[in-house]
Parts: structure tokens; sequence; C-alpha cells
């Protein structure tokens, strides 16, 4: 755990255990967009997201009084946020009878999906990136990932945060970050490349040569 | 290196973070086999389009409706007194 001395909120946080509502909404004012986000990214619905997010919040006041401080107030908070996301994810789950099951899934090196689809795509990214079509395929294609490595995926490559804090954040080890995030841009990209890839330049893996 | 040790090492090299010795064996390899080159091409595009994607924007009325939500959460852990 982070030592909490160079905590910028340690201010507000210290006037919100002592009951002050106003430095604790500005503690919310701070950090309510990117809780959002990153809960949306993860639940993949709005509504849900916006559920979450109360809890959440609801959650830090509720256990405030006992956040020691150990860590920095907003990786505490974001991770009572993803502990909320997963369990709605479980619940959610509980009235799916789509759910895909047919990915197992794994934290090793030791059998890591090879590509199967290989092709380069038949159009360049920066014009995909402007089609409303390509942007719903990106999104399905999230919605599709197991949880573990979607939340992964999220944390370390769509936001951008290092191995060390998503790895704190999810209560897991740096290594278990590492894998999950490959088998996580493994799938997105075979996935993307089957929607997306030049049949006409497909090419044939040759796994043995040096 | 073969396409199996170029896979484990492909999160240190699309991230720039691969041991210098590793990342010459690496490329020397990609240079010889195209389907991996594909491979980390499909990966770096895959990573970009999704960091410039949908920016999920938390809805504005929503910052309104928590507060109101959380002001009450809060009486009722606090107490009426504390503004």
């Amino acid at each position: 755990m982070e030592p909490s001395a160079g905590d910028p909120d340690h201010e507000l946080v210290t006037r919100a255990k002592s009951g002050d509502f106003a430095a604790f909404e500005q503690l919310v004012a701070r950090y309510e967009r990117r809780v959002f986000a990153t809960v949306w990214r993860i639940v993949r619905n709005r509504e849900d997201a916006e559920e979450v997010v109360q809890d959440a919040f609801t959650s830090a006041i509720e256990h405030l009084a006992k956040f020691r401080e150990e860590s920095r107030f907003y990786t505490w908070l974001m991770r009572i946020a993803l502990n909320h996301a997963f369990k709605r994810l479980q619940k959610n789950k509980r009235f799916m009878s789509n759910v895909d099951t047919t990915e197992e899934s794994s934290d090793s090196y030791s059998d890591l999906p090879h590509p199967q689809f290989i092709a380069p795509w038949r159009e360049n990214p920066a014009v995909l990136a402007e089609q409303h079509e390509f942007q719903e395929l990106l999104a399905e294609t999230l919605d599709q990932l197991d949880e573990k490595y979607r939340a992964v995926f999220v944390l370390r490559d769509i936001e951008e945060r290092s191995t060390a804090e998503v790895a704190e954040l999810l209560g897991i080890s740096e290594a278990n970050v590492k894998v999950r995030l490959l088998r996580a841009r493994l799938q997105l990209r075979e996935r993307i490349t089957r929607a997306l890839g030049d049949e006409s330049r497909q090419m044939v893996p040759h796994h043995d040569h040096e | 290196m073969k396409c199996e040790d170029l896979l484990k090492a492909l999160n240190e090299y699309v991230d720039g973070q691969i041991d210098p010795a590793i990342c010459d064996e690496f490329k020397e390899h990609l240079a010889g086999c195209n389907p991996c080159q594909v491979v980390v091409d499909n990966i770096r595009s895959t990573i970009a389009l999704y960091r410039d994607g949908q920016p999920y924007e938390m809805p504005p009325e929503f910052h309104e409706r928590l507060r109101m939500q959380l002001r009450d959460k809060w009486q009722k852990t606090f107490g009426l007194a504390s503004e």
C-alpha cells in the first residue's frame, strides 16, 4: 500500500471525517466523473453505472470513519466502486441466459490462445474510428470479453493506469494484471480482426520457425 | 525467438517496456515473420481505437441526483448538524 502522506485529498478527508458534508461534496465533485467513466466501461450500461456509482459513494460515507488512509482516498474510493461494479455484473448474470461461457478464463501464460485469424484490416484505423458502426463493434466486442479481462483492459489500456495501480485497485498481483491484459488484447484483436480483416490477405502462421 | 516466445513478450513490446536485448530478438523475428508483424499491428490499432473511442461522460442531471441522495445518506450517518 502507498503511504497516504502525499494524498492531495488528506485535508478534505479529515474534514469529512469530522462530519463536514461540504468537504465530502468536494471529494465527490473531484472524482465522480472519473469513477463514473470507469464503472460504465466495466458494467457496460449507463443505468447500471448510475446505480453503482451511487452505491459506491454511499458505501464511502458508511465506511469513511474506518478509512485509515493507508492508500490514497481516490484509490480507496475506486476500489469500493469496482467492487460494486463486479457485484452488479454477478447479479446481472443471474438474469441472463446468453452469457458467453466459451472462453475459459485463465491467469496463466501456459495456454495462451494463439492468434487464429491473421490479416491486415480492410480499412485504415483512422478512417474506421470515424464510423458509427465501428464504434458499435468496439463496444460489442468489449461487452463480450470476460469481466476480469475487461476490467484490466479498461484500467490499463483505455485509462492508461500503471500495472502497479491496476494491481492495487483489483487486489491482484502485477503478474496477474500482465497476463490478463495480454489475454484481453489477444481476444479483442481476434474478434475485431474477424470482423474487419481483409480475407484476401489472410496469413497462415508458422509456429515452428525461429 | 519463436512465435510462441513472441506472444509472451508481446505486452512489453507493444508498451515499449521490453528489455533492450529481447527487443532486438523481437524485431529480428518480426522482420522475418509477416503474421506476427500483422498481429502486433492489429493489437496496436485495437488499443489506439479503444483509447480514442467513446468518452463515457457522466450525464449532467446525474450529478444533482447523486448529490441529493448523498446528502440524505450523510444526514442519516452523521446527523443533521453537518453542513
